[in-house]
């Protein structure tokens, strides 16, 4: 045995101050880390003002929090579209335990998709409103069946293959197809982004709230992601697959010898994880208003943050998780300069796990059984 | 109790078996033969042959590999932000090796040209010094948050670590330190780093890349020599004792906090190694290089060759960088135009791998040189009871 190290030596009393102050770290430091960002920036909005455009040749100074409030309304229509995605990683993650690398790329090509099929309905900037809805509603659904059925297939060439394997076995096979559809998007579009016809003008303010203009795109994204968040809750809570698809997260094993088929539950569930990505793609597609090839990637990375920091296998988690990552990402481009965003958003992500080391709203999985 | 000991008898006598089959010095000849080839094989290819150059690229891999394998395979911590000691690395070369920092006037056993130069000039030794000094604390800072966590939340907080150093790396133009002088040149790179110095040997070239492969070769050496004692050793058990059961492990009297450090700390400063000395053969340390797909990379190595393995690793490493830097840039982009047809696989590189990759995991999940004990526990977890090293049984 090595040497007894000073920490355990440390008086009764002082230890006690010690667990006193971690206790209370844990409980508040997490709001407060949270609550940072935004009640810094609005403080100082408030108190110090910032310049809020020009009238009559003089420059404004505001001194209230609409700037805040527009940077509030950019992170949660961007946290949509994160939480989307990361839907996806935390429902695989529950079920099979896989960090499903691909699932970006699966995004990405939901994005192409879309792109594509505007071009085949002949949909363009002078399509009339009902031509435009009805057109998106065909692309949604086209979208999420062919992303759902990617996921699929996907699973059954690359992860069915090695269960019972080691467990970083699939991570690779991710990795691999993560590559392999790149490769699909590289070819599709080419190397460098392409605009895509900004079909809603999506920079439309459609009315104020107290000064902040709510634009049609966080409309869409919202109001598209609200549904189909709600709409999976009610699948997994009420029906029957639902149910067998929790036993399963749970305990595969048992879940078997109860009569589930667990193979057709873990497809249904890629099934779901690829059409919430298709519906995020079409989402990014009309709200960016660009789409390239590495952008599953990049979003993937995000969306699996999201769904770590909301705790993993959590599907309110990763709703939460992608929200609050929006918010962070729409402050830190506009206060730090967007070259900072990625390592402010990396930086909080580590300062969450050190405070909460089962993500914000606790894991779900067999290993935290 | 009697099967148990008629079990361990027979174990007995598998373990006089195997040392019965060789005589004990033609394990070391065999080892020797190896290196002293492995020391011939630059006169096999001309100077600046594609092919060493790879090979060289290759053996910074493996080093890279033996360092991940340390933290992944040995202490079952996965890391995915293992870019950032490349990072470190690579820029100790820039910061101690070159004119980057154009107001300080520092030379230490350099050659007398680089001695005139403005800037911090070391010897490339004690790069590699203080490349693994800078690397291994980094590896500890790295290692401290996810002390407390497990499985894949450890990943996703290292990930983070790698994305934070490769930002810092991007903006590192806009951080000033003394006099103007920043922390790194961002995007535009260091130019121009100092090419290694021996006394004797002299200052490399890039016309001639054998002393450069000798240089790795050296270095790849002195970390798989270091690797195999360190597995066998106390620490080395201590880090399996962890990966297999924390609990058990810790109330056997395992330090883990000290343990675990030693593991990221060790693992780090391999790959500052290796970063270090690729930031020099690079000649250029651009912050571009230090993507996340990079320590994906290493990771598919020691997977691919077996996790936990030393020598899996060693061959996985091989394996991909030279997948990737030799058989697909030189060997497979001239195929289609031996056959006549129209297109050059350089915009196909990244599926091939990818397929590749797929394909060999499916073919074998376990990795090409599977650690004897993973196999084992492997086997056992499918099939209990059933035969020591039997085949996997398909699910």
């Amino acid at each position: 045995m090595e040497a007894i190290t000073p920490a355990t030596r440390v008086p009764i009393g002082a230890r006690r101050s010690v667990v006193a102050t971690r206790r209370f770290l844990e409980r508040f430091g997490l709001i407060a880390a949270l609550a940072a960002l935004p009640i810094y920036y609005g403080a100082h909005d408030l108190i110090s003002g910032y310049p809020a455009g020009f009238v009559d040749g003089h420059q404004v100074v505001a001194h209230n929090l609409t700037r805040l409030g527009g940077n509030l309304a950019v992170g949660f229509s961007n946290g949509a579209i994160w939480a989307l995605i990361a839907i996806g990683y935390t429902l695989v993650y529950g079920i099979i335990e896989l960090i499903n690398f691909a699932h970006g790329d699966v995004f990405m090509i939901g994005s192409f998709t879309s792109v594509g099929l505007w071009g085949s309905l002949g949909l363009g900037l002078t399509t009339g409103v009902v031509g435009l809805i009805a057109g998106l509603l065909v692309t949604l659904v086209v979208v999420m069946a062919v992303c759902g059925s990617l996921n699929v297939l996907i699973e059954r060439v690359a992860y069915r293959p090695l269960r019972g394997a080691p467990k970083l076995a699939p991570l690779i096979t991710a990795v691999g197809f993560s590559f392999i559809l790149q490769n699909v998007g590289l070819l599709w579009l080419g190397g460098s982004p392409q605009g895509v016809n900004d079909l809603i003008r999506q920079d439309h303010a459609v009315f104020h709230i107290s000064g902040v203009p709510i634009q049609r795109g966080y409309i869409l994204a919202l109001g598209l992601t609200i549904p189909l968040v709600l709409g999976l809750a009610w699948f997994i809570g009420n029906t029957r697959a639902g149910r067998a698809m929790r036993a399963t997260a749970q305990d595969p094993e048992a879940a078997r010898l109860m009569g589930i088929n667990v193979d057709a539950t873990i497809s249904l569930t890629f099934m779901l994880g690829g059409m919430l990505a298709g519906a995020a793609g079409l989402v990014y597609a009309i709200y960016e208003t660009n789409v390239w090839y590495f952008q599953g990637f990049e979003a993937g990375l995000i969306a699996f943050t999201a769904a770590v920091m909301g705790g993993i296998g959590n599907v309110r988690g990763a709703v939460l998780g992608g929200l609050i990552i929006g918010v962070i990402q729409a402050l830190s481009d506009a206060r730090l300069g967007p070259q900072w965003t990625e390592a402010v958003v990396f930086g909080y992500l580590i300062v969450i796990m050190v405070l909460r080391p089962r993500g914000l709203l606790g894991e779900e999985t067999r290993e935290a059984g | 109790m009697s099967e148990l000991r008629a079990q361990i008898e027979e174990w007995r006598a598998a373990g006089r078996r195997q040392v019965r089959r060789l005589p004990s010095w033609s394990n070391r000849a065999a080892v020797g033969i190896l290196i002293v080839l492995g020391a011939l094989l630059p006169f096999a290819f001309a100077e600046t042959s594609g092919f060493l150059n790879a090979t060289i690229i290759s053996l910074a891999y493996v080093v890279m590999a033996l360092g991940l394998n340390i933290v992944v395979g040995f202490a079952g911590l996965l890391d995915l932000g293992y870019v950032a000691f490349y990072a470190i690395g690579a820029y100790c070369v820039g910061w101690f090796g070159s004119d980057f920092f154009y107001k300080a006037h520092l030379h230490v056993g350099v050659s007398h040209f680089a001695g005139t130069l403005p800037g911090i000039h070391f010897n490339f030794i004690l790069i590699l010094v203080c490349a693994v000094a800078i690397t291994s604390v980094m590896g500890c800072l790295i290692g401290l948050p996810t002390l407390r966590l497990r499985g894949d939340y450890i990943a996703i907080v290292t990930l983070a670590f790698g994305e934070i150093i490769g930002v810092v790396a991007v903006n590192g133009q806009g951080i000033n330190l003394v006099d103007g002088m920043t922390l790194t040149a961002g995007n535009l790179g260091i130019p121009a780093v100092d090419l290694p110095y021996f006394p004797i040997v002299g200052t490399f070239n890039l016309l001639d890349l054998r002393p450069w492969y000798w240089l790795i070769f050296v270095i790849m050496l002195v970390v798989l020599f270091v690797n195999l004692r360190v597995r066998d050793s106390r620490l080395g058990r201590a880090w399996v004792a962890l990966r297999e059961d924390e609990v058990a492990a810790v109330s056997m009297g395992i330090p883990l906090v000290r343990t675990k450090l030693l593991a990221y700390a060790t693992g780090a400063s391999f790959g500052g190694m290796s970063g270090a000395f690729l930031g020099a053969y690079f000649t250029t340390v651009n912050a571009g290089q230090f993507a996340f797909s990079f320590s994906i990379f290493v990771l598919a190595m020691i997977i691919v060759g077996g996790l936990g393995s030393i020598w899996g690793a060693v061959f996985g490493a091989l394996l991909l960088s030279y997948i990737n830097y030799y058989l697909i840039p030189d060997v497979l982009n001239g195929l289609p135009g031996d056959f006549g047809l129209n297109f050059s696989l350089t915009q196909l590189s990244f599926g091939i791998f990818g397929f590749l990759l797929v394909i060999v995991m499916v073919l074998r999940p376990q990795g090409l040189f599977p650690e004897r004990r993973r196999a084992l526990e492997l086997t056992e977890a499918i099939a209990p009871g059933g035969e020591e090293g039997a085949p996997v049984p398909p699910t």
